[in-house]
């Protein structure tokens, strides 16, 4: 536990120093400021006119918590929505959710801020037993602050045993400050998430290291137990149009921003919609020499109305941009076919392709570890196997 | 905690967070053992950290201030602030306490949190990530427990003036204009700046400079939130990414390969 001064707050009226007993609060630069001599005894935050002085309670609740594991028992998932609309990501933590969910025999419930009634019966028939909608129109815009205020109340009144949301943008910066608040473990970018079946609790799988290793967390005393998950590597739940569930609406007084946002530009590359959307995704790697290799690689994309993908090797090279990376440090991907050519199969390429529905690697050197992954794996040239391939799919396709 | 300067653009204190990590682009697994191997692999500024520090030194040139670099870590961290000295900063705070081991993203932030609350600040920069854990956590998380807001994935700072600060955040599809008060944390991406080289006058300096070190006393902290036993998270197993293993190998020329090929994705409906 620990009393603190908000020096947004604090006007510097010195009403707090007089009251101390234990001479704990001095000046500085016009702000109160509390010293080691403090002894909690929280006289200061009673006199203070501004509400300046506050004491990080979440920090002295948490013994309590720990006697109450068992308290907590449903999955929550956090709904990301855009516009309105759901993200896919939402549906994917619908469908690892619900996974959970029946496993422990429990509830899936869901928290959507800025949608409204029609967007929350769809996370019902994508999996969710209750949602929690919050339409304040304040809500539309991602904000730190009303956010893990919002997911914060609802984790309070509901103790879910569980908490995911999408390691996005917006997941990534604002669960950090709810778990921070709450006390509790939070597990960054999961690519795999179960139910350990000896005690019940979150087994949270995530890439660490580069990617170089994979970690198995565990949060066993604590909860709710929080994770973020990756986009793109959790699949949806089914969706079931005669599904039912509950939709409890939330109304919120006050809604606390301390930023605010003034702009918000769009600057959509089309490859990384593409990439995202694909169905097929042709990549190359250093194997694939240069711009000629590259040529043959997207007119093969082009008869089979796919995208084309990369190596970082081949990014650094030049042969083509950034926004076309797939892997650790590029994009995660899971078309129904990626066909990977020239690529070596380094285990951070690895991570952000091997969701996909069916690999194929062409590589000339049969060790090439990018086969240990493969669906189906030629050994070759790609310079001979990609232009037959483009050929034969046409000649199927009659164009 | 900030500078007074009444009637005119204060001279801001700023802490930069830095971390000391292996290079993870040098780091192998060792197949049989599936552990790491870090001999040899050389511990640098996680790289994300370097342009906060670049940041901040461009903040202070512009319009005065002061630049304190922090890390919590082992004694050996010492090495990363005196090379973030060389790069120009003022000062350098080594959070050392054999009773910080093990700590998670929560208790690390706990940690931080109670120094900069000793130490003061304006603005305190992050990186967006480490290059060890990947999580993207500790900058937010310190900043709830600082009660300030936070602007993650900085990729221009607009204007600092008058309490204010506005800043570009990196989203999915573009980037949003963000304003907030002062004091507040921000976590940088690469596209902000590009990271200066210690001069020589920097490196002179960064041999000479006093590091203040501070433990768990000097910070007032709340032993039950401290390293392994403040942590809500353990590792429970760390293991080489597996493998599936259903490929088929497709024989024959290359004539024979694609047509196969082919086939094969006709078999499964995918063509
Ligand atoms: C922290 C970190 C993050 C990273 N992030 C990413 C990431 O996001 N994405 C990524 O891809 N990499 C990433 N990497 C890099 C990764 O480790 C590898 O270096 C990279 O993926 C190798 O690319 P490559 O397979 O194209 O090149 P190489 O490893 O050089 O492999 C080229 C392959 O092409 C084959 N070949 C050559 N000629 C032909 C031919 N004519 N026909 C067929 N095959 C041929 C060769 O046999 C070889 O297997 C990251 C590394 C680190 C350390
Ligand atoms: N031990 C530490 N000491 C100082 N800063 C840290 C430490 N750990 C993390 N940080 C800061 O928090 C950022 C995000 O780290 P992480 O949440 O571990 O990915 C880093 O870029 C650093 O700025």
């Amino acid at each position: 536990m620990s009393i603190v001064v908000r020096v947004d707050k604090c006007s510097g009226c010195e009403t707090c120093l007089a009251s101390c007993p234990f001479d704990a609060i001095v000046m500085k630069e016009g702000k109160a400021f509390i010293n080691e001599y403090c002894n909690y005894c929280k006289t200061c935050i009673s006199v203070c006119p501004e509400g300046a002085i506050i004491e990080t309670e979440e920090i002295s609740n948490f013994k309590s918590q720990i006697s109450n594991l068992l308290d907590y028992k449903d999955v929550l998932i956090f709904a990301e929505q855009r516009e309105g609309k759901a993200a896919p990501v939402a549906l994917e933590l619908l469908g690892a959710g619900r996974r959970l969910a029946d496993e422990l025999g429990v509830k899936l419930l869901a928290v959507l801020p800025g949608a409204d009634e029609p967007e929350a019966k769809e996370l019902v028939k994508w999996g969710a037993d209750r949602v929690y909608l919050c339409s304040d129109a304040r809500l539309r815009k991602f904000n730190d602050d009303s956010y893990a205020d919002l997911l914060t109340l609802i984790i309070n009144e509901q103790r879910p045993s569980i908490v995911l949301a999408g390691a996005t943008p917006v997941g990534r910066s604002f669960i950090p400050r709810v778990a921070a608040r709450l006390r509790t473990g939070l597990t960054a970018d999961c690519t795999s998430l179960e139910i350990d079946g000896e005690t019940g609790n979150l087994l949270q799988i995530r890439p660490a290291f580069g990617g170089n290793i994979m970690a198995t967390i565990l949060c066993p005393d604590y909860r709710p137990q929080m994770a973020t998950v990756r986009p793109r590597v959790m699949k949806r739940g089914e969706y079931n149009e005669t599904r039912t569930g509950e939709i409890v609406s939330i109304q919120l007084d006050e809604i606390r921003t301390r930023t605010n946002v003034l702009e918000t530009v769009k600057e959509v590359s089309e490859v990384s919609v593409n990439l995202h959307e694909a169905e097929y995704i042709i990549a190359g790697g250093r194997g694939a020499g240069g711009d000629k290799g590259f040529r043959l690689l997207s007119e093969l994309a082009q008869a089979l109305g796919g995208v084309v993908g990369a190596s970082r090797a081949a990014v650094d090279e030049g042969w083509i941009s950034y926004s076309h990376q797939v892997g650790q440090t590029g994009k995660t991907v899971n078309p129904k076919i990626y066909i990977a050519c020239g690529i070596s199969g380094a285990v951070q390429h690895l991570v952000g392709m091997q969701s996909s529905d069916i690999i194929i690697a062409i590589n000339t050197n049969p060790e090439a570890p990018i086969f240990n992954v493969a669906t189906y794996g030629i050994v070759g040239d790609l310079f001979e196997i990609v232009p037959l391939l483009t050929k034969k799919i046409k000649e199927l396709k009659g164009i | 905690m900030p500078c007074h300067n009444p009637g005119g653009n204060k001279r801001l204190n700023i802490i930069v967070c830095i971390k000391q990590v292996p290079d993870t682009a040098e780091i192998r697994i060792n197949p049989e053992t599936n552990t790491l191997m870090r001999e040899g692999v050389p511990s640098i500024i996680n790289p994300f950290d370097l342009h906060a520090l670049e940041e901040a030194l461009q903040i202070r040139e512009r319009s005065g201030g002061k630049v304190t670099v922090l890390t919590m870590g082992p004694p050996q961290a010492e090495t990363a602030l005196r090379e973030a000295i060389s790069m120009g900063a003022d000062e350098a705070v080594l959070l050392s306490d054999r009773a910080f081991a093990g700590s998670d993203t929560w208790a690390t932030s706990y940690t931080l949190a109670q120094a900069v609350r000793k130490l003061g600040a304006d603005v305190i920069f992050c990186g967006k990530q480490a290059i060890d854990g990947d999580t993207a956590q500790v900058g937010p998380e310190t900043a709830e427990f600082l009660g300030i807001p936070h602007i993650s994935y900085i990729r221009k700072i607009e204007e600092i003036k008058d309490n204010h600060i506005t800043v570009q955040r990196l989203m999915d599809e573009g980037y949003d204009v963000v304003e907030s008060s002062l004091p507040v944390l921000l976590t940088v991406v690469k596209e902000l700046n590009q990271p200066r080289m210690p001069s020589l006058k920097g490196k002179m300096a960064a041999k000479k400079a006093e590091i203040r070190k501070m433990n768990k006393d000097d910070i007032q902290a709340d032993e039950d939130c401290l390293g392994l036993k403040g942590s809500p998270t353990q590792v429970k197993r760390i293991f080489a990414p597996e493998i599936k293993a259903e490929r088929k190998i497709l024989e024959g020329t290359p004539e024979e390969q694609s047509d196969a090929l082919i086939q094969e994705l006709r078999n499964v409906k995918c063509l």
